[in-house]
């Protein structure tokens, strides 16, 4: 009786062998580092390099343990956190701004067979050790600039629709419509008919003669409102994009009226954090112009496609815009029958009538899809004290992408094909799902911060959590005795189980995160409570040991199984529907559940039947 | 005093094990959690909760030292000048540092609102006036900004929203696993002590950031298993008993699980008295709010759902499982 066959012995080594191998990487403490790389990825950074960075610290007089140079930077392990600041600044000194980039970084212990097997330590949160932070700039003119440019299309449709004959409809100076009329009974109609259709616009007359004028702007008010609402777009789009990446436990954060704040745990590639957060792409759909479109209504652009653009060159399209990325509710990665990779494209309702209204009598001429990057290059201009400021100069790169024969009138539902790679369509639906930015943004700023809970605060954190599960340990072996000792190993390969999953995961573990899996912990003996107060009732009800324990193991189960279910169900709304923080907290606590519900369950009948198994027992120790 | 008749044929003792009569007191239980709901829900509704630095944003503000300083002892300083809740981060350099305060702060000390420009300017000027004595070297300002918040207006209005698809999503299971009766009182237990350990946190106006936020998280599930450990020895029981009363079979019941559920709430409490106690500043808040939720979702689960049951009338038929489930059950591993 109470005898498990070989197999299940064998499973739950396997389980913790496995459990071992992939938390141990986070016993290995990183090494504080200096990492060491060129301003621009075409430079190599060499020995004399490393060279001269040790000489900096040798004569500032801080110890480091040694240089390692890799493919594209060197890491100076260094002997303590404390002297990392330092370090960065004495090296940064002696190799000069210009040329070399100088960032802390923690330079992995883990031994290499353990990498060499997927291994790596959890990533510890901003709280327990920095980050990095990006300031970032909206660039509200831009918006204000495209919402114009919009009300110039809408206002020359609604003029010739109430027959208001204009000469020229203009945008000036990015802020201002001008449009210009030839006799006093146009003009009239036309202010009668944009103060009727655009209520928003203030407008203004002037002009004599043949050259009348109607003047529109926004009011300050509306502009505000404009900008509030391209921060706000751009800051969820910002929280989604991180959250897609899988950077857990980041910031961002609003910060004056148009600055936002990213802040990410760990000092890692901050070229390729930033490569993803400031990525600008959207999308737009335009019609191709027909050959007898007045030049002013069309444009020329380029194919994105190297192949395409060298045997087409690029094509017209017409300047009115269909749609725009931000219709965009979703975008996954797909392949068509020749397995060439596809974005398939769902649109809300409002996008879906767009497009269907402007595929639905177009049929059998072509579509095109852009793509739009933004870049910034940042430009010094002399102002008029004769200060140098430096100017963040926008170049918007508007390539066509796909250019296809409508079929069909389009719905909410399409797909976008043309499109280089899978990687390629990979980063476009990423990038559409989790929104376009409403305005771009450019980087003010990049710095390295520390943690924030500061060294005092972490040691006592870590002890509490020590003395906490010490305490339940105690508790467990008082209570249960022979059965506390294997509710207790059963507890310690729980651990092992959730700090494996979670590095594997990838998890960011925060002083609150551990604080919550302590508390998985403290309810994960619940299961053993269960199990060995069933024990005890039904060896109290006269039962013999041996059937005691198969009772109370059996009688158990639907319990612990029930409750945690319910317990699971929530967690995994939770992830579903929480973002940043409250998804990392569900995840622990998911993953608590079901090694808890392993290591309680199968774990302490183990280690019950190894002990008692198969052999006459006169007597529990519960 | 009138009750006092049917004492003596209540059931005492249950398969070796004393049973006490815990439904006797279940409407003074229920007067009580009446009472602690509606003063939590005044609470909230009156004073509202004080959401920290992670919640309402703040003013963060950027100071230059010529000799680099220990942050702990800036910490301390700003503490110890009524600044509390505020973080203190390198920034860039060990001798920059920046700073977030909570708007909570800035207003009790200049009496003008937060979002202010020019209120927050004169915030970081007093900032640096208490930290430059400390200092040897020079202590500059470099700049102070209005921060937003960290969590976007979207995850409070999600939370909201998801929290109820939760509960709902979990009243089917347990109707399905249990019956409907049961999904009532799970429900109403985790709601009660939900809102219990807010109304704590509005009363007491304790700081109500991320960390608790996760604490709340904590206590629906430990609020969930807990209940669902006590109904489905209700359930058990009203098909194993077979002369008893509902009121009899959720007294055994209840006091059939009554060492398991003070051990683990007594197991849990001990870590999270150890984290109380030792575990710093940062974490005092989550370990305060999971010690409310511990204690009250222990109570609940013994008399909020089940008292809950009794009200519905629970009664033996609603539990006889249909004949093939009976089968099912008795062949489970």
């Amino acid at each position: 009786m109470n005898r498990y066959p070989i197999w299940k012995y064998l499973l739950i080594l396997v389980v913790v062998a496995l459990g071992l191998t992939y938390a141990a990487p986070n016993l290995y403490k990183p090494d504080p580092a200096v990492q060491i790389s060129g301003q621009s990825s075409a430079m190599t950074v060499g020995q004399n390099v490393l060279d001269r960075a040790e000489k900096a610290l040798d004569e500032v007089g801080i110890g480091y343990v040694g240089g390692e140079v890799g493919d594209k930077a060197i890491l100076l392990r260094l002997n303590s956190m404390d002297d990392q600041l330092p370090a960065k600044r004495a090296i940064q000194e002696a190799l000069g701004h210009s040329d070399y980039v100088v960032a802390l970084n923690l330079a992995s212990t883990t031994p290499d067979w353990l990498s060499n097997l997927g291994a790596s330590p959890m990533k510890l949160g901003l709280d327990l050790a920095g980050g990095v932070h990006f300031l970032m700039e909206v660039d509200t003119n831009t918006i204000v600039k495209t919402n114009m440019e919009g009300y110039v299309q809408d206002v020359k449709a609604k003029l010739r629709a109430a027959k208001a004959r204009y000469r020229s409809v203009d945008l000036v100076d990015d802020r201002e419509i001008v449009a210009r009329f030839r006799g006093d009974d146009l003009r009239d109609l036309a202010v009668s008919t944009m103060r009727k259709e655009f209520p928003q616009l203030q407008l203004t007359e002037g002009g004599s003669g043949d050259n009348l004028e109607v003047r529109a702007s926004l009011s300050e008010q509306e502009i505000k409102q404009l900008e509030d609402y391209a921060v706000t777009q751009n800051l969820t789009t910002l929280r989604n994009r991180v959250n897609e990446l899988g950077v857990a436990e980041p910031i961002v954060q609003r910060q004056g009226r148009n600055r936002i704040v990213v802040e990410l745990p760990g000092v890692q590639d901050t070229a390729e954090a930033k490569r993803i957060i400031g990525k600008t792409a959207n999308l737009e759909y335009r019609m191709e112009a027909r050959p007898d479109t007045l030049v002013t209504n069309k444009e020329y652009f380029e194919y994105r496609n190297e192949q395409q653009r060298q045997m087409y060159g690029g094509a017209w399209l017409e300047r009115k815009v269909i749609i725009k990325g931000d219709r965009v509710t979703d975008a996954r990665v797909g392949y068509d029958e020749s397995g060439f990779p596809q974005v398939n494209i769902t649109l809300d309702s409002r996008g879906g009538e767009l497009m269907h209204r402007a595929t639905w009598k177009n049929v059998g001429r072509r579509m095109g899809t852009l793509f739009i990057e933004s870049r910034f290059v940042p430009e010094t201009k002399v102002d008029a004290e004769g200060n140098e400021i430096v100017v963040q100069k926008r170049t918007d790169d508007r390539k066509i992408i796909s250019l296809a024969t409508v079929q069909s009138a389009l719905g909410r539902q399409f797909r976008i094909t043309g499109l280089d790679s899978a990687a390629e369509a990979q980063e476009l639906a990423l990038l559409l799902r989790a929104g376009a930015l409403a305005a771009p943004m450019y980087f003010v700023e990049e710095r390295v911060i520390g943690p924030s809970l500061g060294a005092d605060n972490i040691e006592v954190g870590v002890k509490s959590v020590q003395i906490g599960l010490l305490a339940v340990l105690v508790c467990m072996l008082l209570f249960y005795r022979v059965f506390g000792i294997a509710a207790n190993i059963a507890l310690a390969v729980n651990m092992v189980l959730l700090v494996a999953v979670m590095s594997i995961l990838g998890a960011t573990l925060t002083l609150p995160g551990i604080a919550g899996i302590v508390l998985t912990v403290g309810m994960a003996v619940d299961a053993n409570v269960l199990i060995f107060s069933r024990i005890r009732e039904e060896l109290r009800n006269g039962m013999p040991p041996q059937s005691a324990i198969t009772a109370g193991f059996d009688n158990a189960y639907s319990t612990i199984v029930d409750a945690n279910i319910t317990t699971l169900i929530v967690a995994v709304i939770l992830y579903a529907i929480g973002s940043g923080p409250v998804q990392g907290f569900a995840v622990t606590l998911s993953i608590g559940i079901l090694t808890s519900m392993f290591s309680a369950i199968m774990g302490t009948r183990a280690i019950i039947n190894l002990f008692y198994g198969g052999r006459r027992v006169q007597k529990l120790w519960i | 005093m009138s009750e006092t008749k049917v004492e003596n044929e209540k059931i005492t003792e249950y398969m070796g094990k004393r049973v006490y009569d815990f439904m006797r007191w279940r409407k003074l239980a229920a007067a009580v959690s009446i009472v602690m709901v509606v003063a939590s829900l005044t609470a909230l509704v009156m004073n509202g909760l004080k959401f920290g630095l992670d919640f309402t944003g703040g003013t963060q503000i950027e100071v230059g030292y010529e000799i680099a300083p220990r942050i702990e002892d800036v910490r301390n300083q700003l503490d110890a000048a009524g600044y509390s809740g505020a973080t203190v981060v390198n920034f860039g350099s060990d001798n920059e540092l920046l700073i977030k305060l909570p708007p909570a702060v800035t207003e009790e000390q200049t009496q003008v609102s937060a979002r202010d420009e020019k209120a927050s300017q004169s915030i970081g000027d007093k900032v640096v006036a208490v930290l430059a004595p400390a200092s040897e070297g020079d202590v500059d300002l470099r700049r102070v900004e209005v921060v937003g918040p960290q969590i976007g207006e979207e995850l409070r209005d999600d939370g909201g929203l998801g929290m109820l698809f939760a509960l709902a999503v979990v009243m089917a299971y347990v109707a399905l696993r249990f019956q409907y009766k049961f999904s009532v009182g799970a429900v109403v237990a985790l709601a009660h002590d939900v809102i219990i350990v807010l109304g704590f946190f509005a009363l007491l106006q304790l700081d109500f950031d991320l960390t608790v936020l996760a604490a709340v998280l904590a206590v629906i599930g430990y609020s969930l298993n807990d209940t669902i450990v006590v109904a489905d020895r209700i359930r058990e029981n009203f098909r194993k008993v077979r002369k008893a009363t509902s009121e009899e079979i959720i007294n055994i019941s209840i006091s059939q699980t009554l060492g398991r559920t003070f051990m683990t709430s007594f197991t849990t409490l001990l870590v999270l008295w150890a984290l109380q106690f030792f575990g710093g500043e940062l974490i005092h808040n989550f370990s305060l709010a999971l010690i409310v939720g511990v204690v009250v979702g222990t109570y609940s689960s013994v008399y909020v759902a089940a008292n809950v049951l009794m009200a519905m009338g629970i009664t033996k038929e609603d539990l006889m499982p249909p004949v093939k489930e009976g089968a099912e059950l008795e062949e489970m591993p």
